[in-house]
């Protein structure tokens, strides 16, 4: 039998800082049965919102995880019941992300592995949601679709990697959704992206915007574009739907916003489900708490004879829990990372990971 | 519809006129984009492939009646074109033969009822709807093309074929016999080379959605006869890599002669063999894009196109900027 292994993860990589705590109960070494399913001993969040209007900036997010980073991984501990010498590992987002907030967790990460000897292993930010995902769902072997604020990406897995299929070109979905939410001056509290959905369940009009799906892959600069010029038509008054001559309302510029980014990601995603054989879809990353997303892929799915595993906010959300179980599943199979090599980067590639701890 | 049945939501209804074909088609795959169907054209001794684009549920209907229509439209006008290219031996196409780019619109004497898909109860936006109309337009029914039907396997089928035999058979294989696959596989990727760059060159087309699925071998007409069609399963022989190549699905082609397309129509390709066929994939840049038998060599101009690749392989995100 293996030995029980704790993990305690630490994600920083965008505006939400989380810690979580996860067990991996002990289990037979080389049985063929899969492995018992996780245990979460605690998963928390800080996030941090920028007023109205404006992004959040690296500089300010990294003082926020700062702040926050010591009493969260305190508040885990005991909301665990646990001490520090219960935990086997440290594991930290080494990326990808933005700079600032990265280096502050990772500092985090390093001091306490120091102070409480114990070994590290970075994580790719990527993995965490993919490999969480899976657990929380129980998908065998979907094709995934990450969609965040800063990633947009079709993967399949294939011989030891996650593969990306097709990514976005320019920026993100996520980033798309919370940029015109700026422009719409929309609260960044709880999430852009949740507010948009929000005001897009009460639109009904839609707009004609530039639908760039460029084989497997999609790019949303020019949408956005568009988009925003709708906006400051809309200020002055002078957006009217072309049909009935109806003035465009915001909820009406988010629901055309929404209906037209969401269609593009469903539709590579269909790409790739045909081009790889498989009916399975795990969608992950904050995007894909939204329901509608959530919905047109499961209209998709079905269609196709296959079905849609989502997760809640929980772990859609970037959050700690991910990146100890990804952790622990490198760590299991004996992988650490040497302190000198704990840095953090901002560019880490999905397929640059080897995945060794699945054999199929 | 005489009857007062209200419309339920349907999978995998023909468009007309195709329902009353007899015998009715063979649904073969359900991609991404369409339906495909082999049935015949006039008569039983011409197959058919029917690429039926049904309207997409989770589209908004104006979204999708506009794509499809687009869609359906410029994948007809270029097979007609690229038929139509008569100096490039090697770029072949399959013949279209009919095409409708909307089933629902009403044609004098045709019917024009068509496959309606109709959301049972509510539209989009939780309207109650009984009939067809949402937001005053007809819900779309979805577009058809009726085109020559293609003998053999894709790129895909045979790579996977040639993965499995090796698999299978391991230690039992000579290095003879390996040598001779390895080559054959080679020569494969250099004759697709080949026929993209003539698709470029000669048929100013740019695929937009180039995988191993979408490249077909067709054996050759002597072959046909013979009855040496495609080996594959057989226990010891590894498939059968001749014959020649047929693109297929230009549903997201568009006749562009820049070199900006040109390149991301091989970044496109590159990428795809990477994740289907990891095993092939070292061999691809080599016998594919830079053998003076494969795209390299075939054209005036593909050096520049290679060259611009280059850049657009940086392009994606989160690279690492080593190396």
């Amino acid at each position: 039998m293996t030995k029980p292994l704790i993990a305690l993860g630490l994600e920083g990589s965008a505006n939400k800082l989380g810690v979580g705590i996860i067990r991996h109960p002990p289990h037979p070494i080389s049985s063929f049965k899969p492995r018992p399913p996780a245990e979460i001993l605690s998963n928390i969040r800080h996030t941090y919102n920028a007023p109205p209007g404006e992004g959040f900036l690296p500089k300010d997010t990294a003082q926020h995880h700062r702040q926050h980073v010591a009493s969260l991984v305190q508040q885990s501990l005991a909301e665990a019941n646990l001490t520090s010498s219960d935990i086997d590992v440290i594991c930290y987002t080494k990326g990808p992300g933005m700079g600032a907030p990265l280096q502050s967790v990772a500092i985090a990460a390093r001091t306490l592995s120091l102070m409480w000897n114990k070994p590290m292993v970075g994580v790719n930010h990527c993995i965490g949601h993919i490999e969480m995902g899976r657990e929380i769902t129980g998908a065998t072997n979907p094709v995934v679709l990450y969609v965040s604020g800063g990633n947009t990406q079709v993967i399949a897995y294939s011989n030891q990697r996650y593969r990306i299929f097709g990514e976005t070109l320019d920026i993100a979905v996520g980033n798309c959704l919370d940029r015109f939410a700026r422009t719409l001056c929309i609260p960044n509290d709880p999430a852009p992206g949740y507010n948009i959905e929000q005001l897009a369940k009460k639109g009904n009009i839609l707009l004609d915007l530039p639908y760039a799906v460029k084989g497997m892959d999609c790019s949303f600069s020019g949408i956005l574009a568009k988009c925003d010029e709708y906006a400051a038509q809309m200020a002055k008054g002078t957006l009217t739907d072309p049909n009935t001559g109806e003035k465009i309302t915001p909820e009406d510029l988010c629901f055309t916003l929404q209906e037209t980014v969401f269609s593009m990601l469903v539709e590579i995603t269909e790409r790739a489900m045909a081009h790889v054989g498989s009916n399975q879809v795990l969608i992950v990353g904050g995007v894909g708490c939204n329901e509608r997303v959530q919905e047109m892929m499961g209209s998709m799915a079905g269609e196709r004879g296959g079905s849609v595993y989502a997760t809640d906010e929980r772990f859609c959300i970037d959050n700690g829990i991910m990146i100890a179980h990804a952790g622990l599943l490198a760590y299991s199979i004996g992988q650490t990372t040497d302190l000198v090599d704990c840095t953090c980067t901002q560019r880490f590639r999905t397929d640059d990971v080897w995945i060794g701890w699945r054999n199929d | 519809m005489t009857d007062s049945k209200p419309p339920t939501t349907t999978t995998h209804t023909l468009p007309t006129p195709f329902t009353h074909t007899s015998p009715p088609p063979i649904l073969l795959t359900q991609g991404a984009e369409a339906l495909v169907y082999k049935t015949h054209f006039l008569d039983l001794s011409s197959p058919a492939i029917l690429k039926f684009r049904p309207s997409k549920a989770y589209r908004h209907p104006t979204l999708d009646a506009r794509l499809t229509k687009q869609r359906v439209l410029a994948e007809a006008r270029v097979l007609v074109k690229l038929a139509g290219v008569t100096d490039a031996a090697e770029l072949r196409v399959p013949g279209v033969l009919g095409l409708e780019w909307d089933v629902g619109r009403k044609v004098k004497g045709a019917g024009g009822e068509g496959v309606v898909r109709v959301k049972r109860g509510e539209d989009l936006q939780g309207k109650k709807t009984e009939d067809r109309e949402v937001q005053g337009r007809v819900v779309a029914a979805g577009a058809w093309i009726l085109m020559e039907f293609i003998e053999g396997r894709s790129v895909k089928e045979l790579l996977r074929g040639v993965d499995e035999w090796a698999k299978r058979l391991g230690e039992r294989i000579s290095q003879e016999e390996r040598e001779k696959v390895e080559g054959d596989v080679k020569a494969l990727l250099r004759a697709i080379g080949r026929t993209v760059a003539a698709m470029h060159f000669k048929g100013g087309v740019v695929h937009g959605d180039l995988t191993s699925s979408n490249i077909m071998v067709r054996p050759r007409k002597h072959e046909q006869v013979n009855g040496h069609g495609h080996v594959e399963g057989s226990d010891t022989k590894p498939p059968d890599l001749s014959g020649e190549i047929v693109l297929i699905d230009f549903g997201l082609a568009t006749q562009s002669i820049q070199d900006e397309d040109r390149a991301v129509d091989l970044y496109v390709l590159e990428r795809a063999f990477g994740s289907t066929h990891p095993k092939q994939e070292d061999w691809f840049d080599a016998e594919v894009l830079q053998h003076s038998e494969g795209y390299r060599g075939t054209f005036k101009g593909a050096n520049v196109v290679l060259k611009r690749l280059e850049e657009v392989r940086l392009r994606g995100r989160k690279r690492s900027m080593i190396g």
